[in-house]
């Protein structure tokens, strides 16, 4: 077990199904270290290519094994890489993955993954705010949390424990880094101060008369 | 699983060639003890070596177009130590060089013996060659029959049978070659390769249908509600999320009708078992060549078959994620 392990956990109560996730990581990755990530016959009428396709990465805490040593799981954040200067492409470490969480790139002819954006996660000429995974920064619902699920105190590891997150596939013990979020009951509270504007001056001096119960009111001048 | 052509001809090709070779040597184990009588064989030694050779490189290229960086191959063999693709790797080659140098040894004649053995058993370079080579071909049945085998979220084959079944494969088709060859080469010993090939032939089905027994009752572990995590009675997928095809949805199916998958079972039973049987037993009766030969052709592309289904027929567990398309 590695000391940090970095994950993204996504949250199925608030994604919308936009596949912004997937074209700001397909845009990232093509020029990115891990690209290109190639198309085949994009205009035609079968396309296909390289596009981490569900935009998850598993970064398993059981990582296996591989053939050459070109595939490999980080000490210092627990991501795991292919160093596509030594795959041979011999598409045996996919089969090895129940989550199919690794792609062949046609044009390369190497095994790719998800690289948790690492050549953004620790770019220091990048804004602070910036260096975070390309399908984080695209979501417009925050349903990507980005972390590190060994810090008990991260976002991802409240999310996780804070909302029922589950990991999938269980079943095989391979112990996935990513989590899910279930969909959730959502509550609406509301406060009696939250109707009540408790620091309006006009109603505390006594200038404002409280208005009708059926008369319109304007958020400027609501009792 | 999709079939690649490449890793069916690389596993039936060196399961024949490790067949043969182990047939070569146990014709010169039973001379030796004075089980088979004593015939020149030499010529069919070198035939068959250089046969088993040639295969085995047959194989080796085939596996090479597996590959989408072939140059880089030999680094596949550095994790030996935890992989056993890259076992296999190594074994192959070492196998190769053993049965090239056997070959040779028969060639240039070194039968002259090196030691005797306490009950005067002679024991000559070829002898010791033999049973290096003989370690090496099953360690290489063990190693091919692993790399399928330990892959523990492909249930079809993640059972001791897919060894077991590599081995008896290899076995009876290299027996079957070697029978086909002393038709043609020493006539005396078709009688002996061939009885060994219907046996091996016979034990091949009986573990080959044991496993198709298994399969049909294995339950997959991993369901729509555990990919997915949403614990729902009825789950369908009405989109996989694009439309095009890529990696996931092309190396994980066999892409081939199901009528296709539902045919290629009675066509290799018959084909590498029931028709071989036969053809040899005929071949047997009428020491002939034509009839061991034919044997050795439909059995060969009987396992060709076989190996297909044996890809096709495994169910990984991503496949769960593509089932559909909007």
């Amino acid at each position: 077990m590695t000391r940090k392990q970095l994950a993204l956990v996504i949250d199925l109560n608030v994604c919308v199904g936009c596949h912004a996730c997937v074209t700001s990581c397909k845009e990232w990755n093509n020029y990115g270290a891990a690209g290109p990530l190639a198309d085949l016959a994009p205009y035609d009428a079968d396309p296909t290519g390289t596009f981490f396709n569900r935009v998850q990465t598993y970064e398993v805490g059981q990582y296996p094994f591989t053939e050459t040593g070109a595939s490999y799981k980080r000490e210092q954040d627990g991501i795991v890489l292919v160093d596509y200067d030594k795959c041979i492409g011999c598409k045996y470490c996919a089969w090895a993955c129940p989550y199919g969480a690794r792609e062949f790139d046609e044009h390369d002819k190497v095994m790719k993954k998800c690289t948790l954006c690492v050549d953004r996660i620790y770019d220091t000429r990048m804004a602070e705010v910036d260096r975070k995974p390309a399908c984080v920064k695209a979501c417009p619902t925050s349903a990507r949390i980005f972390g590190d699920i060994h810090d008990p105190h991260s976002d991802a590891s409240r999310a996780i424990r804070e909302n029922g997150g589950y990991a999938l596939m269980p079943e095989w013990g391979t112990q996935p880094a990513n989590h899910y979020l279930p969909r959730r009951t959502t509550r609406l509270r509301i406060h009696e101060d939250e109707l009540v504007r408790a620091d309006n001056p006009l109603r505390v001096e006594g200038h404002l008369p409280k208005p009708a119960d059926d008369a319109a009111t304007f958020d400027d001048a609501s009792w | 699983m999709r079939p690649a052509l490449s890793v069916i001809l690389l596993t039936t090709l060196i399961g024949a060639g490790q067949g043969l070779f182990l047939a070569l040597f146990t014709v010169q184990s039973y001379a030796l003890l004075g089980l088979l009588p004593s015939v020149a064989a030499g010529g069919f030694y070198v035939r068959g070596g250089l046969l088993a050779t040639a295969l085995l490189a047959a194989g080796l290229v085939a596996s090479f177009f597996h590959l989408g960086r072939p140059e880089r191959a030999w680094r596949s063999a550095a994790q030996w130590r935890t992989s056993w693709l890259s076992r296999e790797v190594i074994v192959l080659p070492a196998f190769m060089g053993v049965v090239v140098l056997y070959t040779l040894a028969h060639g240039l004649g070194a039968t002259q013996p090196i030691f005797t053995l306490p009950q005067g058993l002679p024991i000559d370079a070829t002898i010791v060659i033999g049973c290096v080579g003989t370690l090496l071909a099953f360690a290489l049945f063990v190693c091919t029959g692993m790399v399928y085998a330990c892959l523990r979220f492909l249930a079809e084959w993640h059972t001791p049978l897919t060894p077991l079944n590599y081995t008896l494969l290899g076995g009876a088709s290299g027996f079957m070659l070697a029978a086909a060859l002393a038709a043609l080469v020493v006539p005396a010993l078709v009688g002996f390769l061939s009885g060994w090939a219907i046996i091996l032939t016979v034990l091949a089905a009986a573990g080959r249908v044991a496993t198709l027994w298994r399969n049909a009752r294995l339950k997959p572990r991993s369901t729509l509600q555990s990919a997915i995590g949403i614990k729902h009675p009825f789950i369908a997928q009405q989109s996989k999320g694009f439309m095009g095809g890529s990696f996931n949805t092309r190396e994980f199916f066999h892409g081939s009708s199901g009528q296709r998958l539902r045919l290629a079972k009675p066509a290799f039973i018959v084909l590498a078992f029931a028709a071989p049987v036969l053809l040899a037993l005929a071949g047997r009766g009428a020491a002939s060549a034509t009839w061991l030969l034919a044997a050795c052709m439909v059995q060969f592309g009987g396992l060709l078959i076989e190996r297909w289904f044996f890809f096709a027929q495994a169910r990984h567990p991503q496949n769960l994620y593509y089932q559909a398309v909007s």
